[in-house]
């Protein structure tokens, strides 16, 4: 198909010439027989009549009229819109802040959300989890695993990983990096190829095989130069040598950290070996075409089973955990960003009725011009259509600025905010994003100017004329009024929302974790590979390393930490009271959070001691075993007794009669926000020199360490490290991070809800404020020559505020009225994400009430007090 | 656009189109010589408006029935020339005996007193 517009105006040329044309053979005709030139032409242009509407008519043959005129409101709108630039810009900044809010937002939920995960058939990837206690999924232990991958039959296969801290060391500095161990099948199942070499064979994935890895293309950059050559070299890592065979791209939701992978069968710790043991292995399994994910899940239940009977020790009452692998990566995140969606989408409704109400108020000045156009023949169609091209010719302009803000804020957004979202480099501008900008633009464009449309286009003729478009009509102000009202109650409800996150994270903030994360530092230590051959090196390597980093001034506790850092994981172990019968299997045995740390552990993270004693460097390895209880565990195990001197069995240590020492407080491990069953979880301390040889290798090979600082913690940092370089060389030290910092990371997805919430609610609040001064300022304007007549009949100045105030009050109090009740019903959708603060809490529901309106009084006041200085003889001269 | 036919006015649209074609039927002929030819064919009885042979033109050339281009005609001057193209020809044959059977119809009607009026 032709452009029409491009064709049209050659058409027009054309049919120009020929009536020209024919208006010459005409005129030559009559000059043949006998009239004089001019009477000739003159005769010939009677005959021929309007060259004009001839033109005209005959253009229309053409039919491509709507869009011509489309083409021409478009003109003519653009024309009118740069006739008023002030409305014209704050129209397009409110529609672009809008829609660009609201495209940002949705990049998001679009990338992490909506899009699969980039592999190929990513619908059919589940990850696989160990359901060992209510709604706690657990990772798996790895002779379970192999026996899912013989067993199950839903799954084209079934892998697994395990991410880990390795050293590389050899060419240049020991490095840590992130690791992971595969089972050979991983690639392939995600459909993740490697960019050179290959991936692991089945018999590598075996103990005893060949020591082969595969490096990151990140890695193989930094130390080998991308060299196409890595292939076949060797890299040594935790002191072993390993041959590469294949380099992978970093880039993945699944290992997007690991540099170095190695084959999880050659794995050979005892522990990971012990079916009851779940050492950190996820599950993925990719379903075989046409399988549901009920019919996997009821597969993988009859494997439970199987196992069950056949391991009850280990399995009994547990289940797998069949989750798609989205959900999995990005399930926690989903209500958030949804709940998210819906404020920025009040926002953008802000937004159209500020940008509605400004039409309002200029349809009442344009209203000449359409009587004009009604009085000369335009259908009240034409009207409509040419006032919503101009509407969409504004949201079109705000939607485009709007991307472009957009593409600036989710950078910025992201910057500031990384660590509460997955998939966070997936976001970008993509073609769905772009859809979404365009749709909702031309949604906008319809919703603001439809009201404005139909309220303009049906002009009452003669009054409009004849009051030159300064007849106030009634009607227009109602729309306006409820408008704002709308604005007012939306401002609210984000107001509420954005309130009650500011007070969970005051609480959260204000939680006290049950140990000083202040002057703290958390770093983990790697020691060279000689120095950690056997369980007696492990213990010795750590007891000096400790010493010496206590020797630093400025250092005031150090202690190694085997175990979940508090707030950053789970590290759970059974138990059960010696003496007492032992539990049928792991499941039925009560579990608590453990920790392996050496005697300066309490001092260092300033956890107070409540009964007996903590450990102490007699807690040798040579020693009775003896452990260290919270008050949770305390109260819960031995609730009516003193528990010191009490024995405890413990499971996957095959430790009988661990005498209690000693009761400290409870440390909020699972969350400052925790409650419940999460927060009642007991926890219980080991010497780190106590662990059994056989868990030790498992655990010496790298762990964190925490440092109490007299000064600030960042300043021990270089000291640490030159103590560590001064003891080994080859040792490394790591992911320095203040524990204040690890106190405030765990809070950060609340962070990020309510910053965006904040961001919204104070827009909003802007927005509406906005708003309702220009209504009140364009009917107090209208409304002049009204004050003047009552001033002039001796109206007090204070009369013409209450006037002015009590119109924006009635309107305010509306809204706000509305909105209250709106919002006690929407807050209740973030009730999960609230922390010591109701959902329906009354203080912040009065503290918004309350701001609002005063926000509403202070916009009015400005419009009432150009009111009060209205001079009767000039208001009423001007008419 | 088509129900529009129905009408009278379309209907007088309709007849014109029909001697355009029929006038074009002979040769190639521009605007100007086809609304000469009408008017003498028909005896100095029907004067074609100019405003509406035109739109009838464009029309006609829209529809396809007929097609146009420019020449030079024997006064040297650019004229835009319109001939019958394919599917005109078979509109002429239909239209034709169309406007035969109204004809007849109509004289029926009107009866022999009517008769002589032919167009």
């Amino acid at each position: 198909m032709k452009f029409p517009w491009g064709d049209s105006e050659k058409r027009k040329n054309e049919l120009n010439e020929e009536i020209a044309s024919h208006l010459l053979m005409a005129a030559q005709d009559r000059e043949a027989r006998g009239e004089s030139p001019a009477q000739a032409r003159a005769a010939a242009q009677r005959e021929l009549g309007n060259a004009g509407v001839i033109q005209d008519v005959t253009h229309d043959q053409w039919a491509w009229t709507w869009l011509e005129d489309l083409l021409q409101d478009l003109r003519y709108g653009a024309r009118t819109l740069r006739k008023s630039p002030g409305f014209t810009a704050v129209a397009i900044l409110t529609l672009a802040l809008g829609i660009g809010v609201n495209t940002a937002l949705f990049s998001v939920v679009n990338a992490v959300l909506l899009n699969p995960l980039p592999y190929p058939q990513a619908n059919q990837l589940v990850g696989l989890w160990w359901d060992r206690s209510p709604g706690q999924h657990s990772s798996i232990t790895y002779l379970n695993f192999l026996d899912w991958q013989k067993q199950s039959t839903a799954f084209s296969s079934v892998g697994a990983y395990q991410q880990d801290n390795m050293i590389v060391t050899g060419a240049g500095e020991p490095e840590r990096v992130d690791g992971a161990r595969i089972s050979a099948n991983l690639f392939d199942l995600l459909g993740a190829k490697p960019l050179l070499g290959r991936s692991f064979r089945p018999e590598e994935d075996q103990l005893g095989a060949g020591p082969v890895a595969l490096i990151s293309d990140g890695l193989w950059s930094r130390k080998f130069g991308s060299s196409p050559d890595v292939l076949g070299k060797s890299i040594t890592v935790d002191g072993r040598s390993y041959s590469i065979v294949g380099v992978v791209p970093e880039k993945s939701p699944i290992y997007t950290t690991a540099d170095v992978f190695t084959p999880l069968g050659q794995y050979n710790e005892e522990p990971f070996r012990d079916r009851r043991a779940s050492l950190g292995t996820v599950g993925i399994g990719r379903r075989k075409p046409g399988v549901t994910l009920a019919q996997a899940r009821a597969d993988m239940d009859s494997v439970a089973r199987n196992l069950a009977a056949e391991y009850p020790d280990a399995n009994k009452g547990t289940g797998i955990f069949v989750n798609p692998l989205k959900d999995d990566i990005t399930g926690d995140i989903a209500p958030t960003l949804f709940m998210l969606l819906g404020a920025v989408g009040f926002v953008l409704l802000i937004a159209c009725a500020n940008v509605a109400n400004l039409l309002l108020a200029r349809s009442a000045a344009r209203a000449r011009e359409f009587a004009v156009r009604v009085a000369l023949g335009a259908t009240r169609r034409r009207i409509m259509r040419q006032l919503l091209t101009e509407s969409i010719l504004l949201a079109g302009i705000g939607g485009a600025l709007g991307l472009l803000f957009a593409a600036w804020a989710t950078k910025a957004a992201l910057a500031m905010i990384p660590e509460a979202l997955p998939r966070t480099d997936e976001i970008g501008l993509d073609g769905r994003v772009l859809f979404f900008t365009l749709a909702i633009s031309i949604f906008v464009g319809i919703a603001f100017g439809v009201v404005p449309a139909l309220k303009t286009s049906r002009p009452d003729l003669h009054k409009s004329l004849k009051e030159g478009g300064r007849g106030s009509s009634g009607t227009r102000l109602r729309t306006q009024n409820i408008f704002v009202a709308v604005e007012m109650a939306l401002a609210v409800v984000l107001l509420a929302g954005a309130e009650l996150m500011v007070r969970s994270l005051v609480g959260l903030a204000n939680v006290n974790p049950g140990f000083d994360p202040q002057h703290v530092m958390e770093f983990g230590v790697s020691p060279s590979a000689e120095r950690i051959r056997t369980p007696a090196h492990i213990r010795e390597t750590y007891r000096e390393i400790t010493a010496r980093f206590e020797a630093i001034p400025g250092v005031a506790a150090a202690s190694p930490l085997v175990g979940a850092l508090p707030l950053t994981g789970d590290s759970l172990v059974g138990f059960w009271i010696t003496g007492q019968p032992k539990p049928s299997s792991v499941k039925e045995m009560t579990r608590a959070q453990w920790y392996a740390v050496a005697p300066d552990y309490l001092k260092a993270m300033r956890i107070p001691l409540q009964r007996g004693r903590f450990l102490t460097a007699q807690d040798r390895e040579t020693a009775p075993f003896v452990v260290v209880v919270d008050d949770g565990f305390a109260r819960s195990t031995f609730p009516s007794e003193n528990p010191i001197g009490k024995r405890i069995n413990i499971a996957i240590l095959d430790v009988e009669g661990a005498e209690i020492v000693g009761v400290v407080a409870h440390v909020k491990h699972a969350g400052l926000g925790a409650t419940g069953i999460l927060d009642q979880r007991g926890q219980i301390y080991f010497a780190l020199a106590q662990l059994p040889d056989r868990v030790l290798p498992l655990v010496g090979r790298a762990c964190t360490f925490v440092v109490r600082a007299a000064g600030t913690p960042q300043a021990v940092s270089e000291s640490l490290r030159a103590a560590s370089q001064q003891f080994d060389s080859k040792q490394v030290l790591y992911e320095f991070q203040p524990m204040s910092k690890v106190v405030s990371d765990s809070i950060a997805a609340q962070r990020f809800t309510m910053i965006l919430l904040g961001v919204f609610a104070v827009l909003a609040l802007v927005l509406s404020a906005v708003g309702i001064f220009g209504v009140i300022s364009y009917v107090t304007g209208q409304r002049t020559q009204e004050i003047g007549i009552r001033m002039a009949l001796g109206a007090q100045r204070g009369d013409v505020l209450r006037l002015v105030l009590g119109h924006g009050m009635r309107v305010a109090l509306l809204g706000v009225a509305i909105g209250l009740a709106a919002a006690l019903g929407l807050t209740r959708l973030m009730a999960s994400q609230l922390y010591g603060v109701s959902a329906k809490d009354p203080l912040t529901f009065a503290g918004v009430a309350a701001l609002l309106t005063l926000v509403a009084l202070a916009a009015c006041y400005i419009p009432a007090r150009r009111a009060m200085r209205v001079y009767p003889i000039v208001a009423l001269r001007y008419e | 656009m088509k129900p529009r036919y129905q009408n009278r006015i379309e209907l007088l649209q309709g007849t014109l189109d029909l001697l355009i074609l029929q006038t074009l039927r002979w040769g190639a002929q521009h605007g100007y010589g086809i609304a000469l030819a009408i008017r003498t064919n028909s005896g100095d009885i029907l004067q074609v408006d100019t405003g509406s042979l035109y739109p009838a033109l464009h029309r006609l050339e829209r529809q396809k029935l007929i097609a146009a281009e420019w020449k030079v005609s024997e006064n040297n001057q650019r004229v835009r020339v319109y001939r019958l193209s394919a599917a005109g020809k078979k509109k002429l044959a239909s239209e034709r005996s169309r406007w035969a059977q109204i004809s007849q119809a109509i004289a029926g009607i009107l009866g022999p007193a009517g008769a002589g009026s032919e167009v």
